[in-house]
């Protein structure tokens, strides 16, 4: 397999300059001023590549602090009555330490604020941040054939504006109040009231304001992504010619830009609310000792609002991780990926319907149940284009040639996961199955499984696969291996025991569950996830090491093309500068997964048609 | 800050094994030639993959049946409402139809990777794509969900229904408020008051009852809902702070409490809390001891009990809003009812902060009308002048005047009615004050007292020789004039019973 890359290399390098398209880069010296000294080659950059490499570390360090709370939480449900007093040089005040006994137990509030902040953090600074941001930047320029995004200064605004919304809820979490803790959902009246919830005080305001900074973030990157892969696409790259990541960035995109505008409107009212007097979601309240001013709002018009976004959010994190596993799928089973039409319209109906079935977050929460009918309709149909996805990826496989390392591994995870997580979708799309699973640890389960690992397992396969792209060196592939493994066995012992706490019935959100006999049978059970989260945390720290030491000390990229592959990305010189092709811009001949055709391993987009072949996919 | 440092040193230790092992395995691969390495690395990969498949398929499986008592609508976790088997149902025939998709996609995904990881000198077969594959299995899912669809739907609608009007039923309230559940009944006229958020006063008007509205006067304020088995039950759920949701999970019944807007929920309890207790009595881990420390505590299944409990984020309370549920037979509920008492009247009624201080309730007079009758009718019997005397309690005088307020009026058509029922009977109409203020204005005012009793009998026509009255000023005390409460207790007005 090596040799064959290193023979068409310089074929590659030949193709772009007798077929190339010249915008006459070199004459501009486009690249030149961005070179110029350090501030603004790593900090301030415009080059879609420093920012992908910025949004993918600021994510990182998010996923641990994110993940390091889920331990912590995780610790008061496994060992409730276990002294957590060596936690308060960490925690302070948070833990309460008893003065007769010397035990220290987690405080209520700061359950809740561990649990809002595991949330929110993963959803929005991960999952969406670190995942999209990261690989819609690094990709769609390069796998198109574009210098850089349409707008590298709005680009560069996009991580800044992320950076600033970091900054602002890492605050939040040092308040006296604490963080807010209200759930990630922010349901008012909870969130609206301060008097209702310590968190829901200046937490909350930090907690607005920086979602409505990240919100600006995400639209900035949106109309970027958007703008470049309809205005940008080299010569011949039509976008059935596109790979299987850029539909998904593409798609993303266009969810994002349509949806998150609609989640700050509805963050707009709850300010009102909080700080104006007036009453969109608030309505005969009587707390704290007094009745409140507020009539005639409804908290379910808030509901409406954030899952109009909320829906669409969580295929704005899974799309992208399906176009990465599309892709590194393809490329390390050297094999088509089955279907490509299939897949792309699977993409756009996923996008289409996920913005018309929000309400099934809502089955319980008080809305006409009749309205229901059409919510489980349209739900259960976005389980048609799923399964034509996890069909096309496993056919993908069927007499391939599985290339083993930590990328295809990573991605036939994902494949599992999506599986596992997307089947017990079809439970509780269904409003009658609905109302006893809602707000139980089976959704818990569910949506972790479908949209937190799974989107993970996307993002590893993503790290790894593009990392030589992205460092000019390779992750270590045994440390790869153990992570791969570690991760995948452990995210299922954490999850899969929860889908039975959730048949039983048990709430999730709860802080301990000895108050209630029915949810008080399970504490080995709690024991034993909690344990495998702490042992599938640290697998995550073998990857970091890996990560960062790789940076600098891993294995050298010695050909420009180490996978074999069809795309883009791989023409360009090992580091490419800013500008990605030093001299004229590659033109594209054929689509994205020629592997394996006519006894050829691979042949890459530049390739010319041959005589008598024929595009048919 | 030992644990600190113990915890520091062994996270530099891994990084520096982690790094390591990472040295030692790029170092080895350049040795032994990277693509040799690649193919065994695919080779062991492979049987990695088909090891994970059984292991994984296995312990699914297995932790299915080891857990299949929490299976919904089977062994112990049966549910205890009418709409709720179907529910489970729907639940089952979903896990059967996934439970299969799971399997089968899992055996071909780990089966595929074992059987095609990379050999040396095999090109994959190039297969962009079949569009009779794909036109089969897109239309084999939309066919099972069409199905799953319409079975959850028509489920779904009939479980959601509200009570139509003429169905029989029982309507109790469920209101959350930071960090607990009020609960409210009816009382004996089967209907909820009206409730405003701004009446709410701790302590005083928990769920800001209008007490102006009569359907008020007798709900009931239980702290455990307690239901006859096999009625329908609507509960009519508020919040009143922020949203709370009501969960009874062995009914299936949860649906949110959202302040401003009721929700509600039509259940039928199909299993008395006793019925439950038994069906749990052969499940050796309801056998287990109820305290685990203690042995001799009784066994999990004697001591179940149906609970309540919130399921929407509340705050810091939020997982500690428990009550009790007690499902019995009707004749016990029946029972229980009786035994509770009206909020209103045992809380409210005649305190400062009743509204209806200067009113006489419709539930007072025939109250009053049958201690009264009970009252003459023991002095009908008994035989010493003393025990004739009938104290008239519900009389009121406008303040410092002998002229007769409104609410006299009940008392004294009691009265009426007595002597028109015993039309013999003759008597002696007494008025007393306490001790206050001059004793001769006393005496006045206890003789003009007990003369307007005694007009107003006539007015209504008592004849006059049936009747007499005088004034005793304070001269007869009951009780002590120095308390209050003995104050009170004097100044009154009298009847005794002089022929019959």
């Amino acid at each position: 397999m090596a040799n064959a890359t290193t023979v068409t290399l310089d074929r590659d390098d030949k193709l772009i300059e007798e077929l190339g398209f010249d915008d006459h880069f070199h004459e501009h010296e486009h690249g030149d001023k961005y070179k110029s000294n350090f501030i603004t080659k790593y900090i301030f950059s415009m080059d879609h590549k420093i920012i992908a490499r910025q949004f993918l570390i600021t994510g990182m360090i998010w996923a641990l602090i994110g993940a390091g709370m889920s331990l912590i939480f995780r610790l008061q449900l496994g060992f409730p009555e276990e002294s957590l007093a060596w936690l308060r040089p960490l925690l302070g005040k948070w833990i309460e330490v008893n003065a007769d006994t010397g035990i220290g137990t987690l405080a209520p509030e700061f359950y809740y604020a561990l649990v809002t902040m595991h949330g929110t953090i993963i959803v929005f600074f991960v999952l969406t941040a670190g995942l999209s941001g990261t690989f819609s930047n690094l990709l769609i320029p390069l796998q198109l054939g574009a210098r850089d995004m349409a707008s590298p200064l709005l680009n560069m605004l996009s991580y800044w504006f992320f950076f600033l919304a970091s900054v602002i809820m890492f605050y939040s979490l040092f308040l006296s109040t604490g963080p807010f803790s209200g759930g990630w959902v922010a349901y008012p009246p909870l969130s609206a009231l301060p008097q209702a919830s310590d968190g829901s005080g200046t937490g909350m305001t930090l907690w607005i304001l920086s979602l409505v900074f990240f919100v600006i973030s995400v639209g900035l990157g949106g109309i970027n992504y958007i703008t470049t892969v309809l205005n940008m696409r080299t010569k011949g790259m039509s976008m059935w010619r596109m790979p299987l990541t850029i539909w998904a960035f593409f798609v993303t995109a266009i969810l994002a830009l349509l949806s998150f505008p609609v989640l700050v409107s509805g963050f707009l009212l709850l300010m009102f609310d909080r700080g104006m007097g007036t009453s969109f979601y608030l309505s005969e309240i009587f707390i704290g000792g007094q009745a409140l001013d507020h009539v005639g709002g409804s908290p379910i018009l808030y509901q409406h609002l954030f899952w109009f976004l909320g829906h669409p959010e969580v295929y704005i994190i899974i799309l992208p991780a399906m176009g990465l596993t599309s892709e590194v799928l393809a490329i390390h089973c050297r094999k088509p990926i089955f279907g490509y039409k299939a897949m792309v319209y699977s993409i756009l109906a996923i996008g289409f319907l996920s913005f018309i079935v929000w309400a099934h977050h809502m089955f319980m929460s008080g809305v006409n149940p009749f309205i229901a009918n059409f919510f489980v309709i349209f739900t259960l149909i976005i389980a048609v284009p799923s399964a034509v996805k996890v069909f096309n990826w496993i056919t993908t496989i069927y007499k391939s040639n599985v290339r083993y390392n930590a990328a295809s591994m990573f991605a036939i995870g994902f494949v599992s996961m999506f599986i596992s997580g997307g089947l017990t979708g079809i439970f509780l799309g269904n409003s009658a199955i609905d109302i006893q699973m809602h707000d139980t640890y089976f959704v818990v389960a569910h949506f972790h499984i479908v949209m937190g690992v799974a989107a993970f397992f996307g993002m590893f396969a993503g790290v790894y696969h593009w990392f030589p792209k992205m460092f000019g060196r390779f992750m270590n592939e045994t440390i790869g291996k153990m992570h791969f493994w570690g991760t995948l066995i452990g995210a299922y012992a954490i999850f899969w025991p929860m889908h039975y706490l959730g048949m039983a019935g048990v709430p999730r959100r709860y802080y301990r569950f000895d108050n209630f006999d029915t949810f008080s049978h399970f504490s080995e059970m709690n024991k034993f996830i909690t344990i495998a989260a702490i042992v599938t945390f640290g697998f995550q720290l073998l990857m970091v090491v890996n990560f960062f030491y790789s940076i600098w000390k891993g294995k050298k990229v010695t050909s420009k093309n180490p996978w074999g592959a069809t795309t883009l990305e791989w023409t360009t010189p090992i580091a490419p500068g800013h500008g990605n092709w030093p001299g004229k811009l590659p033109t594209v001949n054929r689509w994205a997964y020629d592997y394996g055709k006519n006894g050829e391993e691979f042949i890459s987009q530049v390739e010319p048609m041959r005589e008598g072949e024929t595009e048919d996919h | 800050m030992s644990t600190g440092l113990i915890i520091l040193g062994c996270l530099i230790l891994i990084v520096i094994v982690v790094i390591q092992i990472g040295k030692v395995t790029d170092l080895a691969a350049k040795i032994r030639g990277e693509e040799a390495v690649q193919y065994e690395t695919n080779k062991r990969t492979a049987n990695y993959m088909l090891l994970f498949l059984v292991g994984f398929l296995g312990l699914t499986i297995w932790s299915a049946w080891h857990y299949k008592n929490w299976m919904l609508g089977y062994g112990p976790h049966e549910a205890a409402s009418a709409h709720g088997p179907s529910l489970d149902s729907a639940f089952n025939i979903t896990l059967v139809f996934t439970g299969i998709v799971f399997v089968l996609t899992h055996i071909a995904l780990f089966w595929f990777s074992y059987k095609y990881a990379g050999k040396k000198g095999v090109i994959s077969t190039f297969m962009p794509h079949d569009n009779k594959l794909e036109v089969i299995w897109t239309a084999v899912p939309a066919v099972v969900m069409c199905f799953l669809v319409i079975r959850g739907l028509v489920a779904w609608n009939e479980v959601m229904a509200d009570v139509s009007s003429d169905d029989e039923h029982i309507e109790i309230e469920a209101s959350g408020q930071q960090f607990l559940w009020h609960l409210r009944y009816p009382g004996p006229d089967g209907k909820l008051g009206t409730r405003n958020f701004r009446l709410i006063k701790q302590g005083e008007n928990p769920l800001g009852q209008d007490w102006m509205d009569d359907k008020n006067l007798d709900d009931l304020m239980p702290s455990e809902i307690v239901l006859p088995v096999g009625k329908k039950v609507r509960v009519r759920i508020t919040a009143i702070d922020v949203l709370h949701s009501f969960d009874l999970p062995h009914f299936r019944v949860k649906m949110d409490a959202v302040p401003g807007m009721p929700t509600y929920f039509v259940f039928t309890p199909t299993k008395t809390t006793e019925e439950y207790r038994q069906s749990l009595k052969n499940y050796p881990e309801y056998q287990q001891p109820s305290d685990p420390k203690d042995p001799t505590s009784p066994p999990l299944w004697k001591t179940f009990e149906y609970e309540l409990a919130c399921t929407e984020l509340c705050g810091k309370g939020h997982f500690s809003m428990r009550r009790l549920v007690r499902i019995v037979s009707d004749e016990e509920y029946e029972k229980w009812l009786k035994d509770q008492q009206s909020y209103y009247l045992s809380n409210v009624r005649g305190k400062d902060f009743d509204p209806r201080n200067d009113e006489v309730l419709g539930m007072e007079v025939q109250q009053r009308k049958q201690d009264f009758n009970t009252a003459v009718e023991k002095a009908l019997s008994a035989t010493t002048a003393e025990e004739k005397i009938i104290r008239l309690d519900y009389i009121y005088y406008k303040a410092g005047a002998a002229e007769l307020d409104n609410r006299s009026k009940y008392e004294l058509d009691n009265l009426i009615a007595v002597l028109n029922k015993f039309p013999k009977m003759t008597i002696e109409i007494t008025g007393h004050t306490d001790s206050d203020g001059d004793d001769a204005v006393n005496l006045a005012l206890s003789q003009q007292r007990a003369r307007a009793v005694h007009d107003y009998l006539l007015s209504n026509q008592i004849a006059s020789p049936r009747l007499r009255s005088r004034g005793f000023g304070e001269t007869k005390p009951l009780d002590s004039n120095e308390t209050e409460e003995g104050k009170a207790k004097n100044r009154r007005t009298e009847f005794q019973i002089l022929t019959q």
